[in-house]
C-alpha cells in the first residue's frame, strides 16, 4: 500500500467527475475534503473478501446471486455478470467493499436531484462494476470494467462518511457506475452516514430485486432511477436488462414512501418516440402520482453509440410538454445549459421556485418547502 | 467444397493411473497429430506451413478453472518443444491468459523479461488492455495488449470442458480469456457473442493452428473442477477450423456423458448454439456439421 498524496488524489478522482464534463458546465470548482492519511491506493489485484448479501448456495458449489433481477447463476471461481461479485468455493464475495474507483465532491443538482437539498454538495463515490450494459454509457470505462482493471482507493465507510463531513456534504452519493452491484459497502456507508447526519442518496438504474430494494431504502434518503425507455426491447437491446423490473422498482419507491427522482435519457431515433412518451407519462401519473419530477436529459454520443447524434432540444421539449400535458406537475430538461427546462416552476402560480443554471441555484424563492408567492407546498427533501 | 479436418488423437499410456502425463507420449500425439492434419511426413513441415521463425506466438490458454480443468503446462511445453525443432526460438513464444495467479496456480513458471519461454498474464504491471475498444457486431471490449502488441500470431491452446452456461468451452470460447469483460457475454449461453468476439478481425486473423487438450475432460460441472466428473480421456483434437473442432469437442462431452447415463448438453438444455452461430454466413469462421467435416480419429 502506498499513501496518495492530495496532487494524485485529484488527479484520479477526476476519472469519476467524467460524467459532469460531458452532462453539463461545472460551475463550482471541486473541493475534494479527505484526511491526507486516510486513503492509500490499493494495488491493482488487490480486492476485497466480503461475503455478499442476497445470493443462495445451489449443489456442486454453484450460487444463485439474488441481489438483481439478472439471478446470476455462478459456478465456483467464477463472476456475476457485474464483474464484482465472485463464487468461491460456493461463497459469494463483493471484491468492492471499501474500494472506491472514484470520488468526487458533486453539486447535488449533477446527479441530479432537484427536490433534494438544493444548493449542497454530495460526497460521491463509486466501484468498479454494473450489471446492465447500456451502450451510451458516459462511464464505461469504469462501469464495464473488473475491479482489477481499475485503480481504486480504500475508503472505509468510515472515511466515506468523515470526508463527507470535512467537504461540508449534506449528503453521500453512491452514483457513477451502479451502486445496486456494491450495495454492502453502500448500506455500510448509509448506515454510519445517518449515524452521522449525513444523507444517503443512490443513482441507479433501478435493476434490482424488491428484498435489497426495501432493506435499503430504509438507509437511504432519495433514491435517482434511470429509466432508460419505456418498451423492452430497448432495454434487451441496447442495456442488456428488463424494463419491468425496474418499473417494479419504481413502484416499491412509492410505497415504500422514499424521494425518488426519474432521469430518462433520451436517444435520438432509439427511445425518442413521443408515442411511447406518452405512455410512458400515463404510466406515471397512474402508477407514480404527480408529484415524482421527471428530467428528460441530452444525449451526447459515447461508448458503443458514437455514430448517433446528439439529443436535439426540441425533441427534449416535446417529451416535457407531453409530460406536463399529461399531469406531471414537475418536468426538467437536462444536459442542455441555461435551458429554461432546469428551472423549478410552482405548480399553482407558475412562478420559477428554484431557478438554475447548469449546477448553480440563480433564485431561491422556496420557503420552507412552500412557494413564498402562492403558499403552495412543494414536494421534496428541502433541508 | 472443402471439409474441415478435425484429428483426434488418443493413447492409453499418455496418463498414469493418477493422471499424471507422459511427455514423451504426449509429444509423440502431438506429432503423429500434426502429421495427420496436414499429410506431411514430417511434423516441422506443418508446424513451418502456420508458423515462421519471425512470427512471436502467443499460446493463448486457458487456466481459469485451476487444476485439473485448465490447459495442462505440459501439453504446452511439448507444443513448444517441437517449434523449437522447427526453427523457432522458444524467446518467441509467449504463453499467456488473463492473470498471473491463474497461470501460476496451474503449474505454468512465469516468465515476463527473462531468457527462454516467457509466460505472462494480462493483470502483468505494463501489460494490460488496449486503450481504444474494440467494437464488433455485439462486442465492444478493451483486448489484452498481448494479442495486441506483444505477439503477431497466436496457437489456440484450450482445454475441453463443459460450461454450466455456454454448454462447452473449448476453442471458441477460449478468447473470452483476451478481453477485459467476458463477464457481460455469458447471456443466453454465450450465442451470438461467442462467435461474434472470434469474428473480431484482430482475433480472426491471428488464429492459425487450434490444438486441444483432451487429456482429461471435465464432462459435467464445468468449467470448474470437480474430480467425480472428469475423465481422463487422454486425447488431443488438432484442427484449423475453432468451429469444426468445438461440434466434435461438443460430441466428445455428449459420449463421455452418455457413458456415464448422465443427460446429452442438448437434453441438459445447454446445447452450445453458438457453435452454430459462429459456422453461419455472418460470421463463416468454420463448420458446424458432421457432413463438412473430416474427423479422423488416431491411436499412439
Amino acid at each position: 500500500m502506498k499513501s496518495l498524496k492530495r496532487r494524485e488524489f485529484f488527479k484520479y478522482s477526476l476519472a469519476g467527475a467524467g460524467g459532469a464534463l460531458c452532462s453539463n458546465l461545472i460551475t463550482k470548482i471541486p473541493f475534494i475534503a479527505i484526511p491526507d492519511t486516510a486513503y492509500a491506493l490499493s494495488s491493482t489485484g488487490k480486492l476485497s473478501h466480503v461475503e455478499a448479501k442476497y445470493y443462495k448456495k445451489l449443489e456442486h458449489k454453484e450460487i444463485e446471486c439474488q441481489l438483481c433481477p439478472r439471478k446470476c447463476k455462478v459456478g465456483d471461481r467464477e463472476r456475476g455478470y457485474c464483474g464484482v461479485r465472485e463464487n468461491q468455493k460456493g461463497i459469494y464475495y463483493t471484491l468492492v467493499y471499501g474500494l472506491a474507483c472514484s470520488f468526487h465532491q458533486d453539486p447535488i443538482e449533477k446527479k441530479p436531484f432537484f427536490h433534494f437539498l438544493p444548493g449542497t454538495d454530495a460526497f460521491s463515490i463509486a466501484t468498479a462494476g454494473c450489471n446492465l450494459n447500456c451502450k451510451f454509457c458516459q462511464n464505461w470505462e469504469i462501469s464495464q470494467a473488473r475491479p482489477e482493471q481499475t485503480d481504486n482507493y480504500e475508503l472505509s465507510p468510515q472515511t466515506v462518511v468523515e470526508s463527507a463531513l470535512n467537504g461540508s456534504c449534506s449528503s453521500i452519493a453512491y452514483t457513477y457506475t451502479e451502486p445496486v452491484v456494491f450495495y454492502e459497502y453502500m448500506l455500510d456507508c448509509a448506515k454510519l452516514g445517518r449515524q452521522k447526519g449525513v444523507k444517503s442518496v443512490m443513482v441507479s438504474a433501478g435493476f434490482i430485486q424488491p428484498e435489497p430494494l426495501v432493506e435499503l431504502c430504509k438507509e437511504l434518503d432519495a433514491v435517482k432511477i434511470d429509466l432508460k425507455a419505456f418498451n423492452e426491447k430497448y432495454y434487451q437491446e441496447i442495456c442488456r436488462g428488463k424494463l419491468q423490473p425496474v418499473l417494479d422498482a419504481l413502484k416499491e419507491l412509492k410505497r415504500i414512501g422514499i424521494w425518488y427522482e426519474i432521469v430518462y435519457l433520451m436517444v435520438p431515433t432509439l427511445n425518442d418516440d413521443m408515442r411511447d412518451i406518452r405512455k410512458m407519462c400515463a404510466w406515471m401519473l397512474k402508477d407514480l402520482g404527480p408529484d415524482v419530477p421527471v428530467h428528460f436529459t441530452r444525449f451526447i454520443p459515447l461508448y458503443l453509440l458514437k455514430n448517433l447524434p446528439p439529443t436535439p432540444v426540441s425533441s427534449l421539449e416535446q417529451a416535457r410538454k407531453i409530460a406536463q400535458e399529461s399531469g406531471l406537475k414537475f418536468v426538467y430538461i437536462g444536459n442542455v445549459g441555461g435551458h429554461e427546462g432546469g428551472n423549478t416552476y410552482c405548480p399553482k402560480c407558475k412562478k420559477i421556485l428554484i431557478g438554475r443554471y447548469g449546477f448553480t441555484i440563480t433564485q431561491m424563492n422556496l420557503q420552507k418547502g412552500n412557494c413564498k408567492f402562492c403558499g403552495e407546498k412543494i414536494p421534496g427533501i428541502w433541508g | 467444397m472443402s471439409k474441415s479436418r478435425v484429428v483426434i488423437v488418443r493413447s492409453g499410456r499418455v496418463l498414469s493411473k493418477s493422471k499424471q502425463i507422459d511427455s514423451f507420449v504426449l509429444s509423440e500425439m502431438l506429432k503423429k497429430g500434426l502429421q495427420t492434419l496436414s499429410g506431411d511426413l514430417d511434423f516441422r513441415d506443418t508446424i513451418r506451413r502456420f508458423y515462421s521463425p519471425q512470427d512471436v506466438l502467443g499460446f493463448k490458454v486457458n487456466c481459469l478453472a485451476g487444476k485439473g480443468a485448465s490447459t495442462h503446462p505440459e501439453f504446452a511445453l511439448a507444443f513448444a518443444n517441437l517449434l523449437e525443432e522447427s526453427g523457432i526460438k522458444e524467446k518467441n513464444i509467449i504463453i499467456w491468459d488473463r492473470s498471473n495467479e491463474e497461470l501460476e496456480e496451474v503449474g505454468f513458471p512465469l516468465n515476463y523479461k527473462g531468457d527462454g519461454l516467457r509466460c505472462f498474464g494480462t493483470d502483468t504491471d505494463g501489460v494490460g488492455y488496449s486503450k481504444d475498444l474494440y467494437e464488433h457486431l455485439n462486442i465492444g471490449s478493451l483486448v489484452s495488449n498481448i494479442l495486441l502488441n506483444y505477439t503477431n500470431t497466436q496457437v489456440n491452446l484450450p482445454a475441453l470442458k463443459d460450461h454450466s452456461l455456454t454448454g462447452i468451452s473449448c476453442a471458441l470460447k477460449n478468447y473470452y480469456g483476451a478481453i477485459n469483460n467476458p463477464n457481460k457475454y455469458h447471456e443466453d449461453g454465450g450465442d451470438p457473442f461467442i462467435a461474434d468476439l472470434n469474428a473480431l478481425p484482430l482475433i480472426k486473423n491471428q488464429s492459425r493452428l487450434i490444438i486441444c487438450g483432451a487429456l482429461t475432460v471435465q464432462y459435467k460441472g464445468g468449467p470448474s473442477f470437480h474430480p467425480v466428473w472428469n475423465e481422463g480421456y487422454g486425447g488431443i483434437i488438432i484442427s484449423t477450423d475453432p468451429v469444426a473442432l468445438d461440434f466434435i469437442g461438443s460430441q466428445i462431452i455428449d459420449q463421455l456423458r452418455r457413458k456415464q447415463n448422465l443427460p446429452t448438453l442438448e437434453k441438459s438444455g445447454l446445447s452450445p448454439k453458438y457453435i452454430f452461430t459462429a459456422a453461419d454466413k455472418n460470421h463463416n469462421l468454420g463448420k458446424a456439421s458432421s457432413e463438412e467435416i473430416e474427423k479422423i480419429e488416431i491411436n499412439v
